[in-house]
Parts: C-alpha cells; sequence; structure tokens
C-alpha cells in the first residue's frame, strides 16, 4: 500500500517538475535560437524562476466564464485535458525494475495510446461550451487534425508492439536491440511526427493559430483554466517524448542500465523534448490542407508499409 | 527547390541550431551600459557664453523648436566714443517633444554654442518636461565628447595657417 501510494507520489511530482523544467528549457532554447536571451530576471539568475511567476501570475488573474457558455462544460474542459496526461504518465516505465513505473501494466502501450487519444473530447469541450466562433473553427481544426493523426499515431506504436510481442511497455523496452532504431525508423518519424500532432505543437498548430483565431479553442479561457492548457501541452511534450523513448529509443538501454536506468530514460525523454522545441523554432505552422495530406498521403502509407516490414521481419 | 528532397528541413534545423550555440546579440540595456556608436545623437547642448542671440538656429529649425528670448544691454568701454550695445540671452529653450535631431540648428550656429552629446536618458512622465531650459542645455555641456581629430592629411585649419604666417614674419 505505502509503495503504491509512493509511487504515485512520484509520478505527481514527475507531473509537475518535468513540464515546468521542458517549458523553462523551452523558453531559454527558443531564445537562444531566435539570438535573445529569453527571460533574465525572475528568480536573479537567468530567470530560472519565471514559470513560477508565471503561476503566480495566472492564479491572481479573474476567471472568466463567457455569459453564453455553457458554463459546467467550459469549466470541466481545461482538467479533462490536462489529468489524461497524468494517467498516462503513470504508466510510463522509468528504469527495468518495477519499483520505478508507476502502475505496471501487461496492456500499458493499449492504455495509453486509448487515455492519450481522451484529449480530442477536452478540446471539442472547450471549442463547443465557449460559445465563440474562433473557439469552434479551432476546435473543429483541432478535432479534424487529432482524428486524422491518431491513426498513424497507433499504427506506428502498433508496429513496435508487433516487433516486441507485447503490449507492456516494459516489456517493449526489454525486447528493444539497438538495430531496431534502423528497422523501425520510419515508424519512429511517423510516430513523433503524429504525437506533435496529438499534442498541437508547432508546426502542427493550426487549431490554436493565433494569428488567424485569435488563440482558438483557448480563446475564452483565463487565468487557472488557461494555464492548465498550457501545462497539458507541456505535459503533452513530456508524455509523447517519454513514449516515444520507451517505444523506439529504448528506453532505459545503455550502459550501466541495471543502476542508471532511470538516468537513461530521463536523458532520452529531454532529448526528444529539446528536437521537439527544437522543430517549433525551425519550421513554420502547416496550413490546414498540407496537415491534412501529410497525414493521410505520408504518414498513414509510411506507418502501413511499416506494418507490412515488422511483420514481414517477424514471420521470417 | 532544388537537390535532395528535404534538404530545405534539414536546412531550416541547421540554421536555429547554429543561432544557438552564438551569442545573442541580445544587449541588457538598464543593466549594461549601451555601446553607442561615436558621436551619438542624443541630445543638444548649449554653451550659453557663446551665444550671440543671432536666431540663426531658431530659424533654421524646421520644426520652431527652439524658443529664443533676449534684450539689448548698452556697455560703456572707457576710452570709446560711444556706449556698445551688446545681446544679452534670457531664455534659450529646445522643446525636445518637437525635436527631430535633425541637427540642423548645431550646423547653423556660427559661434559653437550648440553641440551634439550622446546622453539619451532624460525620458519624461509628463510631455511638458521635455522642453528644457538654458540651464538644463548648459548642464549637457560637460557630456559633449572632445571634437574629432584634424584630418593629418587635409590643409591646416585657417587660424592655424595665419598662426604660423605669423609666426614666421
Amino acid at each position: 500500500m505505502i509503495a503504491v501510494i509512493v509511487r504515485v507520489l512520484g509520478v505527481v511530482a514527475a507531473f509537475l517538475t518535468l513540464p515546468l523544467i521542458v517549458g523553462q528549457t523551452e523558453h531559454k532554447v527558443m531564445a537562444h535560437m531566435q539570438a535573445r536571451l529569453g527571460p533574465m530576471y525572475a528568480g536573479a539568475f537567468h530567470g530560472w524562476a519565471q514559470l513560477i511567476a508565471d503561476g503566480v501570475k495566472f492564479v491572481q488573474k479573474e476567471d472568466v466564464t463567457p455569459r453564453a457558455a455553457d458554463r459546467p462544460v467550459f469549466r470541466v474542459a481545461p482538467l479533462v485535458a490536462l489529468l489524461p496526461y497524468l494517467v498516462a504518465l503513470l504508466f510510463i516505465p522509468l528504469g527495468p525494475r518495477d519499483t520505478l513505473v508507476g502502475q505496471p501494466l501487461d496492456v500499458g502501450l493499449f492504455v495509453v495510446l486509448a487515455v492519450v487519444g481522451v484529449g480530442v473530447v477536452a478540446v471539442l469541450m472547450a471549442a463547443w461550451s465557449s460559445a465563440n466562433k474562433y473557439s469552434l473553427l479551432g476546435g473543429l481544426r483541432a478535432a479534424a487534425q487529432l482524428l486524422g493523426y491518431e491513426l498513424p499515431f497507433v499504427l506506428a506504436a502498433a508496429s513496435v508492439a508487433m516487433a516486441a510481442g507485447t503490449l507492456s511497455l516494459s516489456g517493449i523496452v526489454n525486447a528493444w536491440r539497438p538495430w531496431w532504431l534502423l528497422w523501425q525508423l520510419p515508424a519512429l518519424v511517423v510516430f513523433f511526427v503524429a504525437g506533435l500532432a496529438e499534442i498541437r505543437r508547432p508546426p502542427f498548430d493550426m487549431p490554436v493559430a493565433d494569428s488567424e483565431l485569435v488563440f482558438g479553442y483557448l480563446t475564452e479561457y483565463t487565468g487557472l483554466r488557461f494555464a492548465f492548457f498550457l501545462l497539458a501541452e507541456y505535459v503533452g511534450i513530456v508524455v509523447i517524448a517519454a513514449l516515444t523513448t520507451v517505444l523506439f529509443l529504448g528506453g532505459w538501454k545503455g550502459p550501466f542500465d541495471a543502476q542508471l536506468g532511470w538516468l537513461w530514460t530521463l536523458l532520452k525523454v529531454f532529448a526528444v523534448s529539446f528536437v521537439i522545441i527544437w522543430l517549433r523554432v525551425a519550421y513554420p505552422r502547416l496550413r490546414e490542407d498540407q496537415l491534412q495530406r501529410l497525414c493521410w498521403l505520408v504518414l498513414v502509407p509510411v506507418a502501413l508499409a511499416q506494418l507490412v516490414l515488422t511483420a514481414a521481419v517477424r514471420v521470417a | 527547390m532544388s537537390g535532395v528532397p528535404g534538404s530545405g528541413l534539414a536546412k531550416g534545423l541547421a540554421v536555429t541550431l547554429r543561432t544557438m550555440t552564438r551569442r545573442s546579440t541580445t544587449r541588457q540595456y538598464p543593466d549594461v551600459e549601451p555601446d553607442l556608436p561615436p558621436r551619438s545623437r542624443g541630445v543638444i547642448a548649449l554653451l550659453e557664453e557663446n551665444c550671440t542671440v543671432c536666431m540663426l538656429c531658431a530659424r533654421e529649425c524646421p520644426d520652431w523648436c527652439i524658443y529664443i528670448d533676449s534684450h539689448k544691454e548698452e556697455v560703456v568701454v572707457p576710452g570709446a566714443a560711444r556706449p556698445r550695445q551688446r545681446n544679452v540671452l534670457d531664455r534659450f529653450a529646445i522643446d525636445f517633444s518637437l525635436c527631430m535631431y535633425c541637427g540642423i540648428c548645431i550646423e547653423a550656429c556660427p559661434f559653437d554654442a550648440l553641440f551634439w552629446s550622446p546622453e539619451f536618458e532624460y525620458a519624461e512622465y509628463d510631455i511638458r518636461e521635455l522642453l528644457h531650459e538654458k540651464g538644463r542645455l548648459g548642464e549637457w555641456m560637460p557630456t559633449v565628447p572632445a571634437p574629432p581629430a584634424h584630418d593629418p592629411n587635409g590643409e591646416p585649419a585657417k587660424e592655424e595657417a595665419t598662426a604660423a604666417k605669423k609666426a614666421a614674419q
């Protein structure tokens, strides 16, 4: 019992700290990639406390619910956006031993993919209940995008599950071999790109496209509820990075992984997060039709081809 | 639009990564003094003793932001036949809320009474405070940098030439 509580507390701690670290890294990395300095004042040393200051600011803001909004749905949507990622973190193994995972599960991959898919519901709830045409436009774009990218996302994950012969996340890491990097490379790329689209990160941020839709489905949100949506985005980065790590980059595999497995996992997660931030800085936003074209004409066929390849290698 | 497909994507990533490894161009202004180029135009300083109230600056000013008031005074020079008249400056003000920093007044001044100073931190909360009277304009004088050195290949200044000629005689 105590062990379970300790593990859950550990997951909650990771849930609260990792997104902040990723967020701060994004501030700084993005700034330096654009030849700026980024936050420099909060916390006196290179703005390390910027996100804490932001959090305090968000708490102080007025929590506005538009009069025409569907109140209960509007108010619940941020939590629906945030909680699935917390649940997803529960199942991601940090190290080789069972103590280093929130809740080991034989169908871990299945549960994680299902739970991450709940994000669409939150977006649609936020969009429809806001009683705002920009929110609705953003929400419908998000729905089209998330439903579309769910397919290559799941297909790519299925490929690696097929290769490992298990749905357990720990089992997949155990079965992983370095040469899989080459064998599952198309699946890795498809999974990563579809994952980016799932968390609506630039260059796939058409649903929130702030230059045309005000802020998409987030337009009417203020204060803490808006902060929850932002937090959900950064937890999403952590979850997608962690899933990519566990499924395709061999999780805790590395030198001395018996003792330092958790460190390898964290390092890989941060490396993937860095790439996510990097892509945001380097690439412009995809247009809606380009977005759908990439999904249906590139990612889905590649994912299907990868499935065939995986099946062929497994059978042979 | 040529070469390997996807090379543009790679180039984009390379550019951002390269920028990240270089020093950022941000100047941390309030903490670190800016590195101004030489002879920056910050504010106009007045050397009151040199002003003869000729009004050339006020007349040349394109947006009429220089205000000058004066009166005449008689100066009795012993031994002279008549008392001489002299202009006394009562008021000299530049309204920096109108000034466009063209520097024409400084060019126009025949007596070297106006100078550029690189000081620029004189923002005010009230726009009326930007009208600098002659006291305030005089305070900028110590911040005026020394004039640029004479071009070693140029002709000597007229004063120098005459002085040299006199010394030779």
